[in-house]
């Protein structure tokens, strides 16, 4: 299947579980479908559903856990349960929460829901990986609004300190965060600049074209540079429902039934398969 | 206990080169032998204790022993939530020891003060918790933490109290009996034993024998011993170089209250302060009444 028809998918299935669960992150999940499109299917990542402990597979760690819908309904889509299972998200006694949790559901590899942790864990990992001369890489999908975390420059720092070019972080760079622009709250900028000298390799792509976020992670296994890598992808919070793009509200909401049928409408999704 | 400490975790990570030791920029010197022939399984981190603990979460996910080693305030305090959420919450096989605690750093003060660690990480589900107060103690609990397939915290004083066991089998989870006596019990934890012993002299010098027990390992707690003991009838007194609130003697508190037992039971130690003054770390005990006349003296008062 092309591409661009899985991210379509993935993003009715997206809106299909929030409305299982009468909750989540939706804008905040439609901001990285392209990323986990290309990631997952765009052989990118080497990973096996039938074997999710595959000792020599590629790891992703979402960072930024309330973006968990889009991480399930890939998970889901590449395999590793049935779609059928995330019927169930949020609701009592199931394993899949609001936020991803390590050791529940087969294909998470760390759990996360507090900012600043994901890159951290994944350093470790990196570093694991060295030291086993294991030749997988490890992926981290970074928020924006999550760079505010002082953590995250600790693990910056740390990661150029001990070369780990086997690590590449996806910068979910929307521009949003839960209660407005982050160049009015707590600006980043300049964004790139701050990665590069805390010695990172910095490229900037449009985060929902998939030729260009398939060209630069595709080159990722053969360069040859002694930094870790960050990917700045600029992406739209909220990309494919129309009246979420962009507007801060709807970092956490549901929408209403009369705004229910522009979601239907945008998402080319009918009721039925809504509700199956 | 430091150097108790490192000797152990060399022989084990000669063994096992999933052992990793990691520092955040603590231990001049005394690594150097760890360094020069494990050089692969050294890492400093520098100063960021939160991100070392996560970074060896991710470690452990992969099959890695971390054992961390920095300053015990910074690891219980600054690092919390890295520690409940990265290791605790997804039981991964992290060890974290914590160095001076208490009032060990005494010249430094409250920011190096360690005295609320125990209320905190005794609450962490998957945490086991160890404050061993010799080092006899030290050396097993080093060698058991390695066994356990989980989340571990051991609190290092900076003393070396040497106490030979009287049970020479360790073991995790029971408290260590150091010396019998049939008027009172004493538990306590951690590198204070040592007043705790200069005041069971001065006890016996009034005819009170003391029963004096190490509580090394404060979660899984020992609760048959203080079951045991408080149906003996002796009074029960905890000593700690800790608050009041949530350490041993609350450990203890609860034990009593779940169990419904008909004891007398009073708590020594910080009285939900912050340790006050500077000085060695004995002139800090004294100007806290955490000294062994200041203990004995409170002992005193309700004994006679």
């Amino acid at each position: 299947m092309k591409l661009d028809l899985i991210s379509k998918d993935m993003r009715k299935l997206i809106f299909k579980t929030a409305y299982s669960g009468h909750t989540g992150h939706i804008a905040s999940a439609m901001s990285v479908v392209e990323i986990l499109t290309s990631l997952y299917f765009g052989d990118i990542l080497q990973y096996n559903p039938k074997n999710p402990l595959w000792i020599e597979r590629d790891k992703l760690i979402m960072s930024k856990g309330h973006a968990s819908l889009a991480l399930y309904s890939t998970l889901a889509m590449a395999g590793y349960f049935p779609i059928e299972e995330l019927k169930t998200f949020c609701h009592p006694f199931s394993k899949f929460g609001g936020e991803p949790k390590y050791g529940d559901i087969p294909g998470i590899e760390a759990t996360t829901g507090s900012l600043g942790h994901g890159l951290s864990f994944a350093v470790g990992i990196a570093l694991a990986s060295k030291l086993d001369s294991i030749q997988n890489r490890i992926y981290v999908i970074l928020g924006d609004g999550e760079c505010q975390e002082g953590s995250v420059w600790e693990a910056a720092m740390s990661a150029a300190h001990y070369k780990l070019d086997n690590l590449t972080v996806i910068l979910d760079y929307n521009k949003l965060q839960a209660m407005g622009e982050i160049e009015d709250i707590l600006s980043l900028n300049p964004i790139n600049k701050k990665w590069e000298y805390f010695g990172w390799e910095v490229l900037e792509i449009d985060g929902h074209n998939l030729k260009e976020i398939q060209e630069v992670l595709s080159m990722d296994r053969q360069r040859d540079i002694k930094k870790p890598r960050i990917i700045i992808a600029h992406t739209i919070k909220g990309k494919g429902i129309s009246f979420m793009e962009n507007v801060p509200i709807w970092h956490y909401r549901m929408p209403n039934e009369e705004e229910l049928q522009i979601v239907l409408n945008d998402l080319e999704l009918s009721k039925e398969e809504l509700l199956n | 206990m430091r150097n108790t400490y490192l000797n152990t975790l060399y022989e084990l990570a000669k063994q096992d080169k999933n052992v990793l030791s990691l520092v955040a920029d603590n231990g001049m010197i005394v690594y150097d032998d760890f360094k020069r022939d494990m050089p692969d399984q050294f890492f400093n981190f520098g100063i960021s204790e939160g991100h070392m603990i996560s970074a060896a979460a991710g470690l452990a996910s992969c099959g890695k022993i971390p054992f961390i080693y920095t300053i015990s305030a910074f690891l219980a305090y600054r690092s919390y939530e890295f520690l409940r959420l990265d290791v605790c919450l997804q039981n991964l096989n992290v060890k974290i020891v914590g160095i001076g605690t208490g009032t060990s750093y005494g010249y430094l003060g409250p920011t190096h003060h360690t005295t609320e660690d125990i209320a905190l990480l005794r609450s962490l589900p998957n945490l086991t918790v160890f404050s061993p107060s010799t080092i006899e103690e030290t050396k097993e609990i080093i060698k058991a933490s390695y066994f356990i397939n989980g989340p571990v915290y051991i609190r290092l004083g900076n003393n070396s109290l040497s106490y030979p066991m009287i049970n020479k089998d360790f073991c995790i989870g029971k408290g260590n009996i150091l010396s019998t006596g049939d008027d009172i019990a004493i538990f306590t934890t951690g590198s204070i034993l040592e007043e705790v012993l200069k005041v069971e002299s001065k006890l016996k010098a009034l005819n009170i024998n003391a029963e004096i027990i190490s509580i090394h390992t404060l979660k899984p707690f020992d609760c048959d011993l203080v079951e045991y003991i408080a149906n003996s009838n002796k009074k029960i007194f905890s000593v700690e170089e800790h608050n009041c609130i949530g350490g041993l003697g609350s450990a203890i508190a609860e034990i009593i209250a779940d169990r419904n037992l008909n004891t007398e039971f009073y708590r020594i130690g910080l009285k939900d302060i912050f340790a006050e003054g500077y000085g060695t770390q004995q002139e800090v005990r004294m100007q806290n009444n955490l000294d062994a006349n200041g203990i004995y003296k409170q002992m005193i008062d309700i004994l006679l």
